[in-house]
């Protein structure tokens, strides 16, 4: 074994990677629940990977035959059904868990400074992964899917000038079809896995180059041994892979709950009108996107149209994904975490979310003239987190940051 | 022997150089790929014009063919639907009622200005069923004074269920919903008096 080993690392730096990134990856000791879900994204990716490619294997990528390939899925290949709702289920599951992540770095201020980059690579994952989840939705080839896809690729016919070629040359066709249908496939199954799984190693590679922030915002590289190991670190493993281990038990615990009593959640991880396959001909009563994309659709629908033109409120929506890149330098507070930050930080940061969620509801629901007000009302509280954000962290008093983490 | 000496200029040159030549290289190579995202010649060639026989079309009865892939209304108004076309009552209430302002190429020219239908046959209309907001096809709603969509203030018409635009009998659009322009008229004729063909323009007479 001993004569294996150094066989191997004479040729690859296995040991060294070993410990580079795990036995010897010192990792701040006050994790706490929020720091679960990196790794949980992790597994999420792994689990749509495996599925996808066993999906893959009996999908039809085919306006004339996709409904009913997927059915065959569902009824005629066994285990099929656990399969697909292992597939469609992960991905709301995979959004829940992106979504608490992305919640954690507001917490503790971890897209501040020297994590910029790493913020900025996590960005670029989650609007891929977005595109993913939107091109998946796609495939089943029923109502919500056809019509989401014609609702969603319109936006692009909006742009002014080259508006109407691009939407003919996204579709490939005069009307989402057959053509759209087979790309989309291309898209979901390749070329985006693809792009994500890279992106994720360059995530991690940024994450341990300036290793993890925590819930007091103290880099801890700043106050090391005489060993040069920060004294509130602890190796990643074995500490944090056996309690990742633990969460990733219990997460599968609820993951299963869902999958096996409430795969479609009552509508909310697959709409109803997607079991009934695509009618070009007829517009389902109520169309809205699945719940992970509903917030900045309703900013979309925020927005009325200008100069005869759909093309604001589609920039809109675009901005309310994009402004996040720039949080790194809109946030002009001394300290990281929400522990010390100013009252007046922690009031824009409830409002944000409180926001979010009302946007997000909000998409579900038809347009009514109180719930079009409401929309406009969270619109504006959303872009005033960012807008004014360089103004309210200046200002106010934050606490003083110890220079240990407590706990 | 002379000595060695690295002619940076040289090399700065020379970097510069294949750079171009290998972008202008991707360039070239990456035209093929984006275009066969472009719709096929199959595609192209599928756009035929559609028949349909109004023989059988009842008043306020509403028929729907597929034209190039899109969803096409051929439905049959009664006489108080196109009074109703006419009222001021309602065209204040729309955004551009004589389809001069935004919405001046959503029509053929031969088609009347508040009916949007080829003269004489004003009861027949012809609209291509795809909001022009986002593309949505909006439902047919023809009951005069529906109370979910605004009582007696709604003459019939369509409402699209999903940013809840509203549209006239004749495709226009009402002032203040998402949708930007009325409703597109596609090219249409008259080979007889009961069978329109969809996708060619009328005959000058």
């Amino acid at each position: 074994m001993k004569n294996n080993q150094s066989w191997i690392d004479q040729r690859f730096p296995l040991s060294k990677v070993w410990n580079e990134h795990l036995a010897e990856y010192y990792t701040p000791r006050n994790f706490n629940f929020w720091y679960f879900f990196g790794g949980l994204a992790v597994l999420m990716l792994g689990m749509q990977l495996i599925t996808g490619i066993f999906l893959t294997m009996y999908y039809k990528p085919d306006a004339a035959n996709a409904f009913a390939s997927v059915e065959y899925i569902m009824r005629d290949i066994e285990w099929g059904w656990l399969i697909r709702y292992l597939h469609s289920t992960g991905a709301s599951a995979f959004f829940v868990i992106i979504y608490l992540h992305m919640f954690r770095a507001l917490l503790y201020g971890s897209y501040k400074g020297p994590r910029e980059f790493l913020w900025i690579l996590g960005m670029l994952l989650y609007v891929l992964l977005a595109a993913e989840a939107f091109f998946g939705y796609v495939l089943p080839w029923g109502q919500m899917s056809f019509w989401g896809a014609q609702v969603i690729i319109s936006l692009f016919g909006s742009v002014p000038l080259i508006g109407p070629d691009l939407l003919v040359w996204i579709l490939g066709d005069y009307a989402v079809g057959d053509a759209t249908l087979n790309r989309f496939f291309s898209l979901h199954v390749i070329v985006l896995p693809l792009l994500l799984v890279v992106l994720v190693f360059l995530h991690l590679v940024a994450l341990h180059h300036v290793g993890s922030n925590n819930p007091d915002g103290i880099e801890i590289k700043e106050n090391k041994d005489k060993d040069g190991i920060p004294k509130d670190g602890i190796p990643f493993h074995p500490y944090f892979t056996i309690k990742d281990s633990m969460v990733v038990v219990g997460f599968i615990w609820i993951l299963c709950a869902v999958i096996f009593y409430a795969p479609a959640l009552n509508g909310y991880f697959l709409e109803h009108a997607n079991f009934v396959e695509a009618n070009p001909l007829k517009t389902p009563e109520h169309i809205a996107p699945v719940w992970y994309l509903t917030p900045f659709y309703s900013v979309l629908r925020a927005i009325p149209p200008m100069f005869g033109s759909q093309f604001p409120g589609v920039l809109a929506m675009f901005a309310a994904i994009l402004i996040f890149f720039a949080l790194p330098w809109l946030d002009r507070s001394p300290v990281k975490s929400i522990r010390y930050r100013s009252p007046i930080y922690k009031w824009a940061l409830g409002i944000f979310v409180v926001s979010f969620v009302m946007l997000g509801w909000l998409g579900l629901k038809p347009v009514t003239p109180t719930y079009a007000l409401l929309g406009r009302i969270a619109t504006a509280l959303y872009f005033a987190y960012f807008i004014l954000m360089p103004w309210y962290t200046s200002i106010g008093k934050t606490k003083e940051v110890p220079t240990r983490v407590t706990e | 022997m002379s000595e060695q000496t690295i002619d940076l200029k040289k090399r700065r040159f020379l970097t510069k150089a294949t750079g171009v030549v290998g972008a202008v290289g991707v360039g070239f190579v990456a035209w093929p790929f984006l275009s066969t995202w472009k719709p096929s010649a199959k595609t192209k060639a599928a756009g035929a014009p559609v028949d349909v026989d109004i023989s059988k079309l009842e008043s306020g009865q509403l028929v729907r063919v597929l034209w190039r892939k899109k969803p096409v209304w051929v439905f049959k108004r009664d006489e108080s639907a196109l009074d109703a076309l006419n009222s001021e009552d309602l065209i204040s209430k729309l955004a551009d009622p004589n389809g001069t302002g935004n919405s001046k190429n959503q029509q053929p020219k031969y088609v009347s200005s508040n009916y949007r239908s080829i003269e004489n046959k004003e009861a027949i209309a012809v609209i291509v069923g795809v909001c022009t907001h986002l593309g949505c096809s909006p439902t047919y709603r023809p009951e005069p004074g529906a109370s979910d969509l605004g009582g007696d203030s709604w003459k019939g018409g369509f409402y699209c269920p999903c940013h809840g635009s509203k549209f006239d009998l004749a495709g226009r659009v009402y002032a203040g919903v998402p949708a930007p322009t009325n409703l597109e008229i596609p090219p249409y004729q008259y080979v007889t008096e009961s069978l329109i063909r969809i996708g060619i323009d009328q005959k000058n007479t």
